[in-house]
C-alpha cells in the first residue's frame, strides 16, 4: 500500500491523544469513592417483608431457576403461615421476575451490590437474613414508591466536559450500604 | 541444501486475550503462513436451547440475555418478537418506540466494543478501546437507569417492555445523541487515516461477495463484502419502516471495510435515535398478556438485525406454557464459518485481526 505523505494519519491520532492528556479523569477510586447506582438497580438478592407476604408462592413459580423455596402451613385464620422462605442466591441471576410477579409487594430487589462471600452455603439466605436491615435496603425495581425516595443516579453523560473535574455525585465511604462491611 | 519443513499446529486459546472469550483455534502453519484453521467451540456451552424447553415463555427472556451478552437488548427483542408472532400479541406504540430506542443504543454499544477490540487485536493496545468504552459507559449508565442492570437487561416482555423510562432518561439520552457524532469524528481522527491501521487491514482477510452470501454471513460482515442486506430494511420488524437511515456497504470485504461499516452504522443508529426521540408517544408500555402464555400450536421463525448479524429464534409451540422447541440462529457462529476461507494464505497476525473483525461473542456461539 502506498501513501502520499506517510505519517499524517498517525500524527493526527497523536494530536488527539495529546489533547486527552489535559482532560480531567472520568474514573473514580472505587472502594473509597462510589457512584450512586440506579434507583432501579437489581442489586443484592432480595428483600422480603414477612408482614406483607401471604405465602402464595407466585414468586417461586415465576423464578426461572427455581431458587425460592417456600414451605407453609395453614394457620388459625385459614391463612398461610410461612415456615420457610429460602433463596439460593448463588444461582440467582437477578432477573427480577420474582419481584415483578409478587402481587403484594412483599419482595423487592436489594440496593447494594457487594455480595462476595467466603462459602457457597452463605449465599443461601433464610427468612431472617432476607429481612429489611441496615445493610439490606430495597431498590425501586418494579416498586415505584420506593423508587421515588432514592437519590438520583450518577451519570457519565452529565459529566461536564467544559468545566472539567469530577461532577458525578458520589456516596462517601461512611454512608455506604454494602453488606458484610 | 534444501531445508526440510513440515506444517506446525498452533493452538490459539481457549484462554487467550485475542479470542474474545473461551474460543480455541487450531491453526496449521507453514512457517508463519496459515494453511488451515479449525475453530474448536463449546467451552461456554450451557444448553440454553434445552433449558428453555422446560421454562415458560416469560422465564426464557433472561436466558436470551446470556447469548450475546454484549447486546442483550437485541437478543430479548428477537425472542419476544418471535413469541409475539406466534401468539399474535399486539404491542403498544410507546413500547415499540422504546424497543427501537434501546435496540439502537445497544447497536452503538456493541459496535463500540467490536471496533475497540478489533483495534486491540491489531496491536493498538487499549488506547482506542478505552476511548470507546467511555461512550459505551454512558450507554450502560442509561440502560442501568431503565432496567436496573448494566449487562443482562431482561428488559423486553412479551407484549411490550418491562418498565417505562424514568423522567431523567430522555434528557440524558438527548445529550448523548447530541455529542455522539463528535465522538465518532474523534475516532475517525484517531483511526481512519492511521497508516498502521490501513496497512494492516486493507486487503487483509477478504471475504468475496459470493462467498459471503454462500456462507450465509450476515450483519456488518456481509455488508462489508458489498451486499446491501439489512433485515431492518429487507424484512422490517417493529417500526423500523418509519425511520430514515442508510445501510452502509463496503466494497472490498476486507478487515478495514468491516471496521468502516461498523463506524458508519453507529452514525446511522444515532440518526435513528434522533428521529425516534421526538416521536415517542405517551401511553402504555406493555400489552395485557396472560402470565402463563399458551400460544396456539404452530411454529414460527422470527429474526432481527442484531448488531452482529441476523439473530433468529425458531420456536415450536404445542399449546403448553413452555416452548416445545427453542432454536437460536446465532449470527456470529455462522459468520465464523467463513473464517477459514478468509485467512488461508495470510500470516498468523492477520489471522488474529481477521478473527477480531468478525466480532464474535462466545456466549452466542456456544449457547
Ligand atoms: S409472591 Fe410475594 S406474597 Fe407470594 S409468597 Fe412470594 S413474596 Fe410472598
Ligand atoms: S431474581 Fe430471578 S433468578 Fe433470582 S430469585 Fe428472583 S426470579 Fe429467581
Amino acid at each position: 500500500m502506498k501513501f502520499e505523505r506517510y505519517g499524517i494519519g498517525i500524527a493526527k491520532g497523536m494530536a488527539l491523544t495529546f489533547k486527552h492528556l489535559f482532560r480531567p479523569p472520568i474514573t473514580v477510586q472505587y472502594p473509597e469513592e462510589k457512584l450512586v447506582v440506579s434507583r432501579r438497580i437489581r442489586g443484592n438478592e432480595l428483600v422480603w417483608y414477612p408482614d406483607r407476604c401471604t405465602g402464595c408462592a407466585t414468586c417461586a413459580k415465576s423464578c426461572p431457576q427455581g431458587n425460592i423455596e417456600i414451605v407453609t402451613h395453614v394457620g388459625d385464620e385459614n391463612n398461610y403461615v410461612v415456615d420457610k422462605f429460602e433463596v439460593d442466591t448463588g444461582r440467582c441471576m437477578f432477573c427480577g421476575l420474582c419481584v415483578e410477579s409478587c402481587p403484594y409487594e412483599a419482595l423487592a430487589m436489594g440496593l447494594s451490590y457487594e455480595r462476595a462471600q467466603y462459602r457457597r452455603g452463605q449465599l443461601v439466605l433464610s427468612k431472617e437474613e432476607l429481612r429489611l436491615s441496615d445493610v439490606r435496603q430495597p431498590s425501586g425495581y418494579a416498586r415505584p414508591k420506593i423508587e421515588a425516595t432514592l437519590p438520583e443516579q450518577s451519570l457519565l453523560v452529565n459529566w461536564d466536559r467544559e468545566k472539567g473535574g469530577q461532577k458525578l455525585s458520589l456516596v462517601p465511604l461512611s454512608k455506604k450500604r454494602g453488606r458484610g462491611v | 541444501m534444501a531445508i526440510k519443513t513440515e506444517p506446525f499446529i498452533l493452538n490459539i486459546g481457549p484462554q487467550h486475550p485475542s479470542t474474545h472469550g473461551v474460543f480455541r483455534l487450531r491453526a496449521t502453519l507453514d512457517g508463519e503462513v496459515v494453511v488451515d484453521v479449525e475453530p474448536v467451540i463449546g467451552y461456554l456451552h450451557r444448553g440454553i436451547e434445552k433449558l428453555a424447553e422446560g421454562r415458560t415463555y416469560t422465564q426464557n427472556i433472561p436466558f436470551t440475555d446470556r447469548l450475546d451478552y454484549l447486546a442483550s437488548i437485541t437478543n430479548n427483542l428477537a425472542y419476544v418478537l418471535a413469541v409475539e408472532k406466534l401468539a399474535e400479541v399486539k404491542v403498544p406504540e410507546r413500547a415499540e418506540y422504546l424497543r427501537v430506542i434501546t435496540a439502537e443504543m445497544m447497536r452503538i454499544a456493541s459496535h463500540l466494543m467490536a471496533v475497540g477490540f478489533f483495534l486491540n487485536d491489531l496491536g493498538a493496545m487499549m488506547t482506542p478501546v478505552l476511548y470507546m468504552w467511555r461512550e459505551r459507559e454512558k450507554l450502560l449508565d442509561l440502560f442501568e437507569m431503565v432496567c436496573g442492570q448494566r449487562l443482562t437487561y431482561n428488559y423486553m416482555r412479551i407484549g411490550g417492555v418491562s418498565h417505562d423510562i424514568p423522567e431523567e432518561f430522555l434528557p440524558a439520552l438527548k445529550r448523548f445523541v447530541a455529542e455522539m457524532p463528535g465522538f465518532i469524528d474523534e475516532y475517525d481522527q484517531l483511526l481512519a487515516g492511521n497508516e498502521i491501521l490501513l496497512v494492516r487491514s486493507k486487503g487483509v482477510g477478504v471475504l468475496p461477495e459470493e462467498l459471503a452470501i454462500n456462507s450465509a454471513a450476515s450483519g456488518p460482515v456481509l455488508r462489508a463484502s458489498g451486499v446491501k442486506w439489512d433485515i431492518r430494511r429487507a424484512d422490517p420488524y417493529s417500526i423500523y419502516d418509519r425511520f430514515d437511515f442508510d445501510i452502509p456497504v463496503g466494497s472490498a470485504g476486507d478487515c478495514y471495510d468491516r471496521y468502516w461499516v461498523r463506524v458508519q452504522e453507529m452514525r446511522q443508529s444515532v440518526r435513528i435515535l434522533e428521529q425516534a426521540i421526538p416521536q415517542l408517544p405517551e401511553g402504555e408500555v406493555c400489552a395485557e398478556v396472560p402470565r402463563l402464555l399458551r400460544p396456539p400450536v404452530g411454529e414460527v421463525y422470527g429474526h432481527i438485525e442484531a448488531p452482529k448479524g441476523e439473530l433468529g429464534f425458531y420456536l415450536v409451540s404445542d399449546n403448553s406454557i413452555a416452548p416445545y422447541r427453542f432454536r437460536i440462529r446465532p449470527p456470529t457462529l455462522i459468520n465464523l464459518t467463513a473464517l477459514k476461507d478468509m485467512v488461508i494464505g495470510w500470516k498468523v497476525a492477520d489471522l488474529i485481526i481477521t478473527f477480531g473483525s468478525i466480532d464474535v461473542c462466545l456466549g452466542e456461539i456456544d449457547r
